[in-house]
């Protein structure tokens, strides 16, 4: 794959995706930073990997399982409530259909 | 119409679990309660709470994966799908995109139209989505996270289905299956088994792959008929008016008949997933395998068959008594007990089925112990009950599980077989209706029926009707009117 370029284009979508409103001091400083990422990306692809063992995850002990065994909180009513509006036990949130 | 269509479907079924707890946390998958009452910081998605996997949904997934004769990753993992939606709390979907946990497997379907195989392309676990309600009075949506977590199986097959009737008996074959493995319930009306149609049209001999648009929302098989049948009318449609179809989601309406396009948002489609570095790879080794399809029970198909083989059954016996692996096990148990398969599988698809449906019970939950029905087969055929009493005490078995010597003793249903008591009844009912006896001796046969009535109703329904009317019939024969002497 080539290089990519994060240009205007490609920011304006990553603000849609991401959901973001930056200034405009903000999305310079953004696409510098992503910009570096990318060509630190750029610069790992250049190395021979051939003989390297694919890494899956950095915690790679074996399996971590639950057991399907219910476990409660009391809490339920304190997650609720961290929500900015709520309504009969629920989130209130803007209308989606 | 000048060109003949063929239609190209496959399907993405989601079938939900039905494990005690989510996915990633021990929070309870019970149906129903209050709203937020099956929460904790994993499934409401507060920061910094790490999803631990449930070893069942492994299981189930490699149980399905097993039946449907497909191949296992070994090693498999988790990835982020990353979308904005009030009903996602962290705002991506933990899902399998990657290296899902199932691929290529087939499932053979059988219609009018012959047999098809339809291939799976893969089958992956995910996370349900919470539940988003509108609030009418002021405009907002609620949001009840107790589905959010709630683990899930998605089977995306290959475009190997050509019609509704396959895409049916596909889905009945999955569910099927699933229900016999016990890891769902699979109820399209309430959501348990959910499933999307993507469906594209070609004209007939053509080897390429139209546009193909995707239907959601389809929650009865006769909605999926219906979004089916109208769907490809639309694309042929436009196709025979020249212009395109435009590869979009488009949701259905049963009551309008109809479906439309989904708004496509300016983001539609990019979900940018990434490995979920919270969760750990799974390994699935030798031994898990092979302890899976040591376990995978007798299937649906092949206990049809071996019925039919073993006991002569009717197709439509095997059909009705395999439909729920729990009826099967109490009819095999009952035949290993009594010997008699054609009058266990009389009760098991006509009483069990009609009582169940009367009841809203659920074929699965049917309760009873088969030594009881063993038992009533056996006091029929003894002669101490007769059909109509025999119904009465499988009732009391059907719904107390009622030991049906004890319940017949209790309420006084056994039949009589003293032949002196019967005759001296029916002597003194053919005395108390001389109308009914001269129109018999007329030639009006028919009103035999109401004279074995009135012995039973005498014997307060305590008697074999067959004896009855055999006894009525060879005593009519030399039976004399006494003379009326007015």
């Amino acid at each position: 794959m080539g290089k990519i370029v994060i240009d205007d284009q490609v920011m304006d979508n990553v603000e849609i995706l991401a959901k973001l409103s930056l200034t405009g001091e903000e999305r310079a400083q953004a696409m510098e930073k992503m910009q570096e990422i990318l060509d630190y990306m750029e610069q790992l692809n250049t190395l021979d990997t051939d003989n390297v063992e694919p890494l899956v995850n950095l915690y790679d002990r074996g399996n971590v399982f639950r057991d399907d065994v219910i476990e409660d909180n009391d809490i339920k009513s304190e997650i609720v409530a961290g929500a900015p509006k709520q309504k009969d036990g629920q989130y209130m949130v803007p209308k989606t259909i | 119409m000048s060109k003949q269509y063929e239609t190209v479907i496959g399907l993405e079924v989601h079938v939900e679990l039905s494990t005690k707890t989510k996915i990633f946390c021990g929070c309870s998958t019970e149906f129903g309660g209050a709203p937020n009452t099956h929460i904790c910081p994993v499934c409401s998605g507060l920061p910094g709470a790490l999803p631990v996997l449930n070893r069942q949904v492994v299981e189930d997934a490699l149980a399905l994966g097993a039946a449907t004769h497909c191949h296992v990753n070994r090693l498999c993992r988790f990835d982020r799908k990353n979308y904005f939606y009030p009903d996602n709390p962290q705002n991506y979907q933990i899902s399998q995109l990657y290296l899902p946990i199932c691929h290529d497997g087939w499932l053979d379907i059988s219609t009018g139209g012959g047999t098809r195989r339809v291939r799976i392309h893969e089958m992956h676990m995910e996370e349900d989505a919470g539940k988003l309600v509108h609030d009418e009075w002021e405009d907002s949506s609620l949001v009840d996270f107790n589905r959010s977590g709630v683990p899930l199986i998605e089977i995306v097959s290959e475009p190997d289905m050509r019609n509704s009737e396959e895409v049916i008996a596909y889905l009945e074959k999955l569910r099927s299956i699933c229900r016999y493995l016990g890891i769902s319930d699979c109820k399209l009306q309430e959501g348990s088994m959910r499933a999307d149609v993507n469906l594209s049209v070609r004209e007939v001999g053509s080897d390429v792959l139209g546009v193909r648009t995707e239907m959601k929302n389809l929650n009865s098989f006769k909605a999926i008929v219906r979004a089916i049948d109208n769907e490809r009318e639309r694309q042929i449609e436009l196709l025979e008016e020249g212009r395109q179809v435009e590869q979009e989601t488009r949701r259905w309406d049963d009551n309008k008949e109809y479906s439309y396009a989904m708004r496509s948002k300016e983001d539609a489609k990019d979900y940018r997933y990434f490995p979920d570095p919270d969760l750990p790879p799974v390994y699935i080794d030798e031994q898990w395998m092979a302890r899976t399809n040591e376990d995978l029970p007798e299937m649906r198909e092949e206990k049809a068959a071996r019925y039919m083989e073993s006991w002569g059954l009717t197709e439509d016996e095997a059909a009705l008594l395999t439909d729920s692996r729990n009826i099967a096990e109490i009819f095999e148990k009952t035949v290993s007990l009594c010997g008699q398969a054609k009058k266990a599988a009389n009760w098991l698809t006509g009483e069990t089925i009609r009582l169940a449906r009367e009841t809203s019970v659920d074929l699965d939950h049917v309760s009873f112990a088969p030594e009881h029905l063993a038992a009533l087969i056996t006091l029929t055929d003894k002669g101490d009950l007769n059909n109509q009493n025999a119904r009465k005490v499988f009732e009391a078995i059907f719904t107390d599980d009622a030991d049906p010597e004890i319940y017949m003793e209790e309420k006084g249903l056994k039949t009589v077989t003293d032949t002196g008591l019967l005759e001296e009844i029916t002597d003194k009912v053919l005395s108390d209706n001389p109308k009914t006896v001269e129109e018999y001796k007329g030639g009006k046969t028919k009103v035999l029926g109401f004279l074995v009535g009135q012995v039973m109703k005498q014997m307060k329904g305590k008697a074999d009707p067959g004896l009855v009317n055999r006894m009525l019939t060879e005593r009519l024969v030399s039976y004399k009117l006494p003379k009326n002497d007015d």
